[in-house]
C-alpha cells in the first residue's frame, strides 16, 4: 500500500514538469484580417524540418524565421499567392501542404476519386451478377406448377 | 475468370507489401533542392574573418565551388569538419563556408581550434542567405558549376564515402563539360 502512494507521488512528481509545449505566438496585428490570413497562411505551409508539421505547429528555429518571414512580408503588403509562391521557389512544392495540380501530384489529387471509382464499378458487377444468379434460380411456370402438385400430395 | 479472382487477394497483398518494403527505404528528407539549375541567389554580405568586407556571389570564384553552409551550434559540422579540411587540401573543389546563424567569435574560435577548410566564409548572422537557398538545417552543402549554376544540394554531413556517392560523379560532370568548352 505504502509504496502504491509512493509511486503515485512520483507519478505527479513526474508529471507536473510536463508543460505543453506550443510555439510561442509573439506577432501582434493592428487588422484581424491579416491575422486571419498569417493564421491560414502558416497552417498551409510545411515546415521543411520536421516534416509532418505545418509552420503554426512547429518550434523548429527554421519553422519560427519562415513565420517571422510570413509576418513581413504580410507587413509589407504581399499578397498570399506572392508568399506561397516565394517560399516555393526556395523550399520547393513540398512546402505546400495543398500541392499544386500537375504531372507529379495527379496521384495525390485524383487518385483516391480513382479508387472509389473501382470500388464502385466492382460493387455493381457483384451486385449484378449476384441478382443474374437469382434469375436462374426462379422456377419457370412449369416448375411451379409441379412444385404446387408436390405440395398438394403432401397435405 | 474465378481462379484468377481467388488470387487477387495474394497478388493485392504481394504488390502491396513491395510498395511499402521499398517505401522503408526512401529518405524523405532528402528534399529535392528548388534551386537546382538556378544562379546561386544574389547576397552582399560581410565577411566572417573580416566584417567591413562585403561578399558578393561575384567572390565565390573557382571552376567548382563547394558552398558548405555550417555553424558552431551543429553538431554533424563538426564530424564533418576532418573532411572538409582534407577535401580543401586535395584540390578538386574551391571550398567556401556560409556560416549560418552563428556568433562571429565563436565561428571564428571554430576555425583557429580545428582548422580551417574554407577560402572564404559568408558570415550570414539572421540567415537571410540560407532562407534564399532554402537551407533549413546545418550542415548543407551546395555544389555550384563554372557558370555560377547550383547543381546540387546536399543534406547532411560529408565523408569520404558520402563524397564518392554523392559529389564524385557531379564533379566529373562538370569537369568534362569544361573540357567540351560548355
Amino acid at each position: 500500500m505504502l509504496a502504491r502512494i509512493f509511486y503515485l507521488a512520483a507519478l505527479l512528481f513526474l508529471s507536473s514538469f510536463s508543460v505543453m509545449a506550443m510555439p510561442s505566438q509573439t506577432q501582434a496585428f493592428d487588422d484581424p484580417v491579416m491575422e486571419k490570413r498569417y493564421q491560414s497562411l502558416i497552417k498551409e505551409l510545411r515546415c521543411p524540418k520536421c516534416q509532418n508539421q505545418n509552420l503554426a505547429d512547429s518550434n523548429s528555429q527554421i519553422a519560427v524565421d519562415l513565420r517571422n518571414e510570413v509576418y513581413d512580408m504580410l507587413q509589407q503588403g504581399k499578397a498570399d499567392m506572392e508568399i506561397t509562391s516565394y517560399m516555393v521557389d526556395r523550399y520547393g512544392e513540398f512546402v505546400l501542404y495543398r500541392p499544386k495540380v500537375n504531372e507529379l501530384t495527379y496521384i495525390l489529387w485524383f487518385g483516391p476519386a480513382v479508387i472509389l471509382f473501382v470500388g464502385v464499378v466492382i460493387v455493381v458487377i457483384a451486385a449484378r451478377r449476384k441478382a443474374a444468379n437469382k434469375k436462374e434460380l426462379d422456377l419457370s411456370a412449369e416448375q411451379q406448377q409441379q412444385l404446387d402438385e408436390i405440395l398438394k400430395e403432401k397435405d | 475468370m474465378g481462379k484468377v479472382i481467388r488470387f487477387l487477394p495474394l497478388i493485392v497483398f504481394i504488390a502491396l507489401g513491395a510498395v511499402l518494403y521499398r517505401g522503408l527505404f526512401l529518405k524523405p528528407q532528402d528534399l529535392p533542392s528548388a534551386l537546382v539549375g538556378k544562379p546561386v541567389p544574389a547576397f552582399s554580405l560581410p565577411s566572417l574573418k573580416n566584417a567591413d568586407a562585403l561578399l558578393t556571389p561575384a567572390n565565390l570564384t573557382g571552376d567548382i565551388v563547394l558552398l558548405n553552409v555550417w555553424a558552431t551550434w551543429c553538431p554533424s559540422c563538426r564530424y564533418e569538419h576532418p573532411y572538409l579540411l582534407d577535401l580543401a587540401k586535395s584540390g578538386q573543389v574551391s571550398l567556401y563556408g556560409l556560416n549560418y546563424k552563428d556568433e562571429r567569435q565563436a565561428a571564428l574560435k571554430w576555425l583557429d581550434d580545428l582548422g580551417n577548410p574554407y577560402l572564404l566564409n559568408v558570415f550570414d548572422e539572421a540567415g537571410r542567405l540560407g532562407l534564399d537557398l532554402g537551407v533549413y538545417a546545418a550542415p548543407e552543402t551546395f555544389v555550384i558549376d563554372h557558370h555560377g549554376i547550383i547543381r546540387k544540394r546536399f543534406a547532411g554531413p560529408i565523408d569520404a564515402k558520402v563524397w564518392q556517392q554523392e559529389f564524385a560523379p557531379l564533379v566529373k560532370t562538370i569537369r568534362q563539360e569544361q573540357a567540351r568548352g560548355e
